[in-house]
């Protein structure tokens, strides 16, 4: 026998496997699966539907623009582009109580934070720290790499082009403005606040940079972004985070507080607000608009329509075609078996 | 295109880079250089010369000065050294289409405009290909690298001119001019000249498997002319000079001259030289002067490159492909259009980056950016990935235990490896006949001598059992398989490479291989040694008459009177002599080397020395065996009167007295010639049989006891057969076995059969053979001239002086055309004309009905010449001989005088039986919509039966025959044929549908043609005839084509029906028919490996074919089509994703994922899942397959991979990046998702759709898909899990960090995912439910009816004949239905 098999050396393994014999699932798709396949795809989709539905109508959205093309909108003063340090107010009213935590954001459209060359210039070695990138920033950072040949501390295009409105909320209780604490921390991502954007490990910041000039388009060094709160400046102030993760659409909203605190914990109660906005952002030049929109959140995020019509429909649509399906299978698979 | 070509090329080279193919070629680099030193020494050596001395004469300065370019014989195949390994991979490398796509996108990622990832991202794929490649060229470079050093390194024993003597040298130390003395089953390390040869002949046999795969031993001649013919050589004494042509890669063809010292000039030819890498066999010692070395050896410049095929369906690709750079350019177009009108509309708004550039020249570079961008779509991966794919297919081709013959121990090999898809296209199919329906083993069946027919019953009824039927298979399988092996053997080892090229040494193992070049191949026992073969079982009439000869006293009498009974002895005796010499078989003996075996060299001149012989060998064994027959009292007379009978009729110089003492025998002999003539009524001349009767008495067959027991034994004859059979077993047993070694296979046929009628061939000697013959013992036959076969004259002859009657006799054996116009009738008496003419009749009589057997015929003739004749040819002969310009013509010239006025023998019917299976197989691929061709170059009567035979042809069926002689002829005919088939086709349509149980219905037609009139028909103005014609035919034999028509014919229909053409075949003629087919399938059999050498793939039975095609073909081609539209698919769809960003970036080449994440999509993530794909997918299973071969058919009528499957998957991508795109749009619409945390579900999402795609276009799911797809899967989060926690600054400006497993982290990513998932794939979901249950093959549901309708049938008779037993037994026909009804009444 052994010697037989040595003389039999070219002779294939007769395996499963070498011989094409391995035990398949044949997934011939017949309708025998799929009908029942479909029946449950389709329920489990209506059920989850329904459920994105019911919850995305609980959810209040309060969207307010304040561009001010129109001529009577508070802000249309301020839309002139050579208005410097123009303040507008915008009044509006909530008819029952906005369920709390409420947030807080700003809105541009037609804002193309997505635009290729926009997105690469920084510098992402300067932004975690790196003092080295002080002095000598990235190339990427074109055009925004020095001014007046010093460098500019964070540099490039989308630190250049932060947003600068900022926004104070008041309800009106009796004619009196009662402000509304805006919570601004933790609006950043954790990862962003505490592992990607570092300031220099130098005390005082400001020391840090020296020789480098901020931003073209600021107001203020990075240093100095946030007056009352020492921790909240340089690379790690939470708006300029926000700002630094880029949307992924042109039509965008970005967190700029929350309404956590005090009375309004429990959400913004009816009544009437005013809202102060120090309007210095130009969108006119792209035809963008500017807006604030006050929403609460659910387990699903914010408000969306679309997920829970389009489980629906997918989920209804399942089903039709299981009908469909066992009709077919009724009048072509029925009479062979018989 | 052609970038293509050389790119698949290139793969191909690189994935069968372990087999070692290639090891020999030479580089093109060395091979440029070659030429160019030829070309420079062509110039300074007298033209196309090149002289060469010998190394150690007094010519050695001399020598010196004019070898000094000439090349030592160390090999160098490598192609890089330590140094030059890494610019010239490099360099070799970007030839490469592929890798200069990724070259140039990487080099357009440099360029900062138009930049879009970071430049070490778009040199990922380039490096990785890059590095993959070059580690694969290094080890194979360094396998290469130790081959090269072990056969330099080889030991062989070179004259060293200091020492006097020979002495090992390594081979790369031999030298142009060296002598080199080699031993027996050496190899030849360099071409030289032959000059010495322990042959008394002065030749030598060498086998050439290394260098052509051809096992038969070929025969090398020592130059002529040399002082020292014959006495063992000294180099010292070699003072000529030899000039020859300049190195050429013929290798057969040798041109030159040796101008010995005394000024003679001596042609050389190919037959004085020595090849490199050949062995020597059967010869002790060779000496020979190199003359090329190295690579300027013919064996080194032949290494061509390995066969490169391009399937149909990569033809198709490629278009496929074009169309893919062309969506590329249209979305790189918008994109560019797009990105300038944005441009336009956004000219300075805060996110600007630069707006004083022009719209223009932003939208340039974002062309090249977004090109950059969508780079997958351009599937270069593809074609890497289907060489992976055929790789794999390959490797289960052959591996499969269908396609492996357990009696040869061979797989089949698949020596093409990229056209395994064809395999499942197949239209046509050619066929040869000869050793490809039939098996080529030559085995004797009967035989026809004086006119009479001996029809060998037993024989036949022996020959009906299959030989692997019997046990006694492991026994022959011996033989069998080491002739094959080493056949194999020999395949591998050296510069074979061609044949290495299939799987069979990518699985062996490098040492095995080694080990074969260290210890020199086993002596092969012989080829052509079947038991079959061997074991003729005689004719029991031919036996007793040819005993006659054994019987001493019987001829006296016979040899005085000139009766035809002795004449018919003569006759008989001179027919197995013919058999048993005319041929150029080689007799080895497994104990004796094959060269020692003939002892007896002197020729033997006169009579009185026979006498002398005969004596001296009465003692050899044989004697003691055939003692019986020959008494020791009478031990000369049976010489001299065997002789008398030979010299009969002649008036030779050589007269014998013949002992008169023959008065008691005669009532014996004639009882048995009663016996005869009883047996026989056909038989010549009875009446001298009964002259016979009384004048022949038997006495010396008494000494026999056996046989007088037996006497009054009606079934005498039979123990006689027994006897005799005994007789041949014992002499089996006490010698050992001699091994014939022949040319062909009807040779050794024959010669087996000659050795069952006990004339033995028992060794070959330079000048003479040495023939046993029954009761005569040994002979030696002075062997005068052997004029070898050539296709042209279609035979052979030997010239010897007969051993009997010292006279001169040609001995001719060939075509039966040949020989029966040869065969004039002779000059004599009325009666004796009369008598040959009758003969002539009967014999082709005989030959006709072997013909309609199916036997291969062949006729033996001989001729006397008388001395001054035989001096006149003699002149001749040597004069051609000697001559070196038109040497061949001359000698065939010479043959043909000498072929003239041959005296007819008799014809011999040799039987070459179908292979097993075969019919069955037929009748499959013509049920799979195969249209069989059969070409042979057999007779149109063989051919047909053969077809009968095979079930090619049924009994119904209508057989056109076209035989014409002039070409109007031919287009009369094929008119004429054309109109008959399609009245023939009306009629059978009328017939069917009027009665359909008509019994004489024709059911198919079936042309034969035969060669001439193929040639008329294959000419430009009858080619279209000839083609419709065939169409309508079922089926098509072409007889007595030549190859070149046979690759005509191949040629015509591959090109003007555009169809998919396979030829099978097994011999040399078959090559060019095999090699212009699309598919070329070689059978290793009997008749050497050319025409495995120039095949795509070698089976070794007719029989592997069904599975082969039916099975693989169709497996590989629905495989790869799958593959490739799924590859295609799987580009389209996530490069679309990229590109429906673009409409929300201001089509800025933007992408919403991280860039590593985004290259190694492609390159890993998405990689593997296809190639398993392509190689494991079944959509039939196999046994399916087989049952039902229309299937095959109906998958090439409804194509897999035709433009609009393309289309349809293209559309399908689209929809699906749609939905994959736009689901997560609009779930994320106006909310404040970051760019990246928008990319990531997209990601999942089209990762998860493209993996459960497959899952549905799969037919099979195995554990291996299952977990290649979950691996996969896994790979991709795990990936994007880990490099969103660690890469905390890297690959800007898509820094991954926290996005995904803050996504990762909200439901609302996996309510996106399976939104997008369930309708992307909703679509193609549905069709494939429907298309299963509605559209599902019509072949394969109606064969799963048949399948029920007959267990249906099954289970009702069964239920009927249960009933009937169970009820009161009413003998009813259980096959009537109409029955049935009352049946179940009656019981119930």
């Amino acid at each position: 026998m052994v010697k037989q098999e040595q003389e039999l050396d070219n002779r294939p393994d007769n395996t499963a496997f070498t011989q094409q014999r391995l035990p398949a699932w044949q997934p011939m798709l017949s309708a025998g699966i799929i009908i029942p396949g479909f029946v449950l795809i389709g329920l489990a989709f209506i059920g989850i539907g329904v459920a994105l539905f019911v919850t995305s109508r609980s959810i209040q959205v309060l969207e307010i623009d304040y561009t001010g093309v129109a001529q009577d909108s508070p802000c249309f003063k301020c839309s002139d582009p050579n208005a410097k340090n123009c303040m507008c107010t915008m009044e509006f009213s909530i008819d029952s109580l906005f369920q709390g935590p409420v947030f807080f954001y700003y809105g541009l459209t037609n804002y193309f934070q997505n635009y290729r060359r926009y997105g690469v210039s920084k510098d992402a070695n300067q932004l975690s720290g790196d003092l080295e990138y002080f002095t000598n920033p990235s190339d990427d950072c074109a055009p925004y790499v020095y001014d007046n040949n010093k460098p500019i501390v964070p540099c490039g295009s989308v630190a250049n082009s932060m947003f600068n409105d900022t926004f104070k909320l008041f309800q009106i209780v009796n004619g009196a403005r009662k402000q509304v604490p805006l919570d601004g921390k933790g609006i950043a991502w954790w990862t962003d606040y505490n592992v990607k954007y570092r300031n220099p490990n130098v005390t005082p910041l400001r020391n840090a940079f020296n020789g480098t000039v901020k931003p073209v388009f600021w107001s203020r060094p990075a240093y100095e972004l946030d007056p009352t709160d020492p921790a909240n400046n340089g690379f790690i102030n939470q708006d300029f985070l926000v700002w630094m993760r880029r949307a992924a659409l042109p039509n965008f909203r970005k967190l700029y507080r929350r309404i956590t605190e005090g009375d309004f914990a429990e959400g913004l109660p009816a009544g009437n607000y005013s809202l102060e906005i120090a309007y210095n952002y130009p969108v006119l030049s792209f035809d963008g608009e500017k807006k604030v929109v006050f929403s609460n959140v659910s387990w699903m995020g914010g408000k969306n329509e679309f997920l829970g019509i389009a489980y629906l429909v997918i989920g209804s649509l399942c089903v039709v075609m299981s009908i469909v399906m066992l009709i077919v299978y009724a009048k072509f698979k029925f009479p062979e078996e018989d | 295109m052609e970038r293509f070509h050389w790119l698949q090329h290139r793969c191909r080279q690189l994935l069968a880079g372990n087999s070692g193919q290639g090891w020999y070629s030479v580089p093109d680099g060395l091979s440029n250089k070659s030429s160019l030193d030829n070309h420079n020494s062509q110039h300074r050596f007298r033209g196309k010369r090149r002289m060469v001395l010998a190394c150690h004469g007094p010519h050695q300065q001399e020598f010196q000065a004019v070898s000094k370019n000439y090349k030592g014989n160390a090999i160098r195949t490598t192609k890089y050294n330590l140094l030059t390994f890494i610019p010239m991979n490099l360099f070799q490398q970007f030839h490469r289409a592929a890798n200069l796509y990724f070259l140039f996108l990487a080099l357009l990622n440099w360029v900062p405009v138009v930049e879009a990832f970071q430049k070490e991202i778009t040199m990922i794929p380039l490096l990785v290909v890059l590095t993959v490649i070059a580690v694969k060229d290094a080890l194979e470079d360094y396998r290469r690298y130790l081959f090269d050093k072990k056969v330099n390194n080889s030991v062989v024993r070179v004259f060293c001119g200091t020492q006097k003597t020979y002495i090992d040298q390594c081979w790369m130390d031999v030298r142009v001019g060296d002598f080199v003395r080699l031993s027996c089953n050496e190899i030849i390390p360099a071409d030289m000249l032959l000059l010495y040869s322990s042959d008394p002949r002065g030749v030598c046999y060498i086998e050439t498997a290394n260098l052509d795969g051809e096992t038969n031993l070929k025969q090398r001649e020592v130059v002529s002319g040399l002082p020292f013919q014959g006495v063992e050589f000294t180099p010292e004494s070699f003072h000529s000079r030899i000039e020859c042509e300049n190195p050429k890669n013929d290798l057969s063809r040798f041109r030159g001259y040796i101008e010995h010292s005394s000024g003679v000039r001596v042609g050389l030819h190919s037959s004085n030289l020595l090849l490199r890498s050949c062995t020597i066999r059967n010869t002790e010692t060779v000496i020979g002067i190199v003359v090329y070395a190295g690579h300027e050896t013919k064996a080194m410049m032949n290494n061509s490159g390995p066969r490169y095929k391009r399937s149909k369906l990569e033809k198709r690709l490629n278009t496929d492909v074009l169309w893919c750079v062309f969506l590329l350019l249209i979305m790189c177009l918008s994109a560019a259009i797009g990105h300038g009108l944005w441009l336009k509309n956004h000219s300075d708004p805060v996110f600007q980056v630069d707006g004083e550039m022009s719209p223009a020249l932003a939208g340039f570079y974002v062309f090249w950016t977004m090109i950059i961008v969508l780079q997958v779509l351009i599937p270069i991966s593809l074609y890497v990935s289907i060489e992976i794919v055929k790789l794999g297919q390959i490797y289960f081709i052959h591996n499969d235990l269908a396609l492996y013959n357990e009696q040869l121990d061979s797989r089949i090999q698949c020596r093409a490896l990229n056209i395994t898809e064809d395999l499942g296209q197949i239209q046509y199919l050619f066929s040869d006949k000869t050793g490809t329906l039939t098996e080529n083993k030559m085995v004797f069946r009967r035989c026809s001598i004086f006119g009479v027919e001996y029809p060998h019953e037993e024989n036949a009824r022996r020959l009906e059992v299959y030989e692997a039927d019997s046990n006694e298979a492991a026994g022959c399988s011996v033989t069998l398989k080491s002739g094959c092996s080493g056949k194999s053997l020999s395949c591998r080892s050296l510069s074979c490479n061609r044949s290495s090229v299939s799987l069979h040494t990518l699985t062996a193992e490098p040492a095995e291989e080694e080990d074969q070049l260290s210890t020199h191949v086993q002596p092969r026992s012989s080829a052509f040694c079947s038991r079959m073969t061997k074991e003729v079982v005689p004719d029991p009439q031919l036996v007793r008459k040819f005993n006659l000869l054994c019987s001493p006293v019987v001829h006296l009498t016979e040899c005085c009177s000139e009766n035809p009974s002795s004449l018919e002895l003569t006759y008989i005796t001179d027919f197995f002599l013919a058999l048993a010499i005319c041929n150029s078989v080689v007799v080895s003996s497994p104990s004796r080397p094959p060269h020692e075996v003939p002892e007896i060299q002197t020729p033997l001149k006169s009579l009185e020395e026979i006498k002398l012989m005969f004596q001296r060998f009465s003692f050899s064994p044989f004697s003691a065996l055939s003692s019986h027959s020959i008494p020791p009292p009478i031990k000369g007379s049976p010489h001299s009167c065997a002789s008398r009978l030979f010299t009969r009729g002649k008036t030779g110089s050589l007269t014998f007295s013949t002992p008169p003492n023959d008065t008691t025998d005669r009532s014996d002999i004639g009882q048995e010639s009663k016996l005869e003539t009883t047996n026989h009524k056909g038989e010549l001349d009875s009446s001298a049989v009964r002259e016979r009767e009384d004048a022949v008495q038997m006495e010396d067959w008494e000494t026999d006891d056996n046989f007088r027991d037996a006497k009054t034994n009606p079934d005498m004859a039979v123990q006689a057969v027994e006897n005799l059979n005994r007789e041949i077993a014992s002499d089996g047993d006490t010698h050992h076995e001699l091994l014939y070694e022949a040319e062909s296979p009807d040779e050794a046929a024959l010669v087996h059969a000659a050795q069952a009628y006990r004339c033995t061939l028992r060794g070959r000697s330079a000048d003479s053979l040495l023939v046993d013959l029954p009761g005569l013992g040994s002979l030696a036959v002075p062997l005068l001239h052997i004029l070898p076969f050539d296709s042209n004259r279609k035979r052979m002859s030997v010239v010897v002086r007969h051993p009997l009657t010292g006279q001169v006799v040609v001995y001719t054996k060939g075509a039966d055309s040949v020989i029966m116009d040869l065969a004039e009738t002779p000059k004599g008496e009325e009666q004796a004309l009369d008598m040959y003419s009758h003969i002539r009749e009967q014999t082709q009589k005989h030959l006709d009905t072997y013909a309609r057997e199916g036997l291969r015929t062949l006729c033996i003739a001989k001729k006397g010449l008388d001395e001054k004749e035989y001096d006149v040819w003699l002149k001749g002969q040597l004069l051609a001989e000697s001559s070196i310009e038109n040497r061949e013509e001359l000698l065939l010239e010479s043959a043909e005088r000498l072929e003239t006025n041959l005296t007819l023998l008799g014809a011999t019917g040799i039987v070459d039986r179908l292979q097993e299976e075969v019919p069955e197989t037929i009748e499959t691929l013509q049920r799979a919509g195969i249209k069989v061709w059969v070409l042979t170059g057999d007779k149109q009567e063989t051919a047909i039966n053969i077809a009968y035979a095979c079930k090619l042809l049924h009994a119904s069926d209508q057989l056109l025959t076209a035989n014409c002689g002039s070409k109007d002829a031919c287009a009369a005919l094929l008119e004429e044929l054309k109109l008959e088939v399609q009245c023939g086709e009306g009629s059978l349509t009328d017939l069917t549908a009027r009665v359909e149980s008509s019994l004489v219905s024709v059911t198919g037609f079936i042309l034969v043609i035969d060669g001439q009139t193929l040639n008329w028909a294959l000419q430009e103005e009858l080619k279209s005839n000839f083609l419709e014609l065939t169409c309508r035919c079922k089926a098509v034999i072409c007889c007595r084509s030549t190859p070149l028509q046979k690759s005509q014919v191949v040629q015509l229909i591959r090109d003007q029906l555009g169809v998919m053409t396979l030829a099978v075949g097994d011999g040399a003629n078959d090559v060019s028919m095999i090699q212009v087919a699309d598919v070329g399938i070689g059978i290793s059999g009997q008749e050497g490996m050319q025409a495995v050498m120039s095949s795509d793939f070698a089976i070794s039975r007719f029989k592997h074919l069904s599975k082969l095609l039916l099975v693989h073909g169709h497996w590989c081609y629905s495989r790869l089509a799958n593959m490739i539209l799924y590859f295609i698919y799987k580009n389209v769809m996530y490069v679309n994703l990229l590109f429906w960003y673009q409409f929300f970036c201001g089509f800025s080449g933007s992408v919403m994922t991280n860039s590593w994440v985004l290259i190694f999509f492609n390159l890993l993530f998405t990689s593997i899942p296809p190639l398993i794909y392509g190689i494991l997918d079944q959509d039939i299973p196999a046994d399916t397959l087989m049952e039902l071969p229309e299937l095959y058919q109906a998958a090439h009528t409804s194509k897999v991979y035709v433009p609009n499957m393309f289309w349809i998957t293209v559309v399908d991508a689209f929809y699906q990046s749609l939905v994959c795109f736009f689901v997560p749009y609009f779930a994320f619409a106006g909310s404040d998702v970051g760019e990246l945390s928008f990319g990531s579900p997209i990601n999942a999402s089209a990762l998860l759709i493209i993996l459960l795609h497959q899952v549905i276009e799969s037919k099979t799911l195995t554990w291996i898909h299952v977990l290649v797809l979950l691996l996969s899967g896994g790979f991709y989060f795990g990936f994007v899990l880990l490099f969103s926690v660690i890469c905390v600054t890297c690959s800007p400006p898509t820094n991954p960090l926290g996005v995904e497993t803050l996504q990762m982290c909200q439901p609302l990513f996996y309510i996106v995912c399976a939104l997008t998932i369930v309708t992307a794939l909703l679509p193609r979901l549905l069709f494939r439910a429907l298309h299963n249950t509605l559209y599902s093959s019509a072949v394969w549901k109606s064969a799963q009816m048949d399948k029920m309708d007959s267990e249906e049938y099954c289970r009702k008779m069964q239920c009927c004949t249960l009933s009937r037993s169970r009820g009161n037994r009413v003998p009813v026909c259980a096959d009537n239905a109409g029955l049935e009804p009352s049946m179940a009444e009656v019981v119930s």
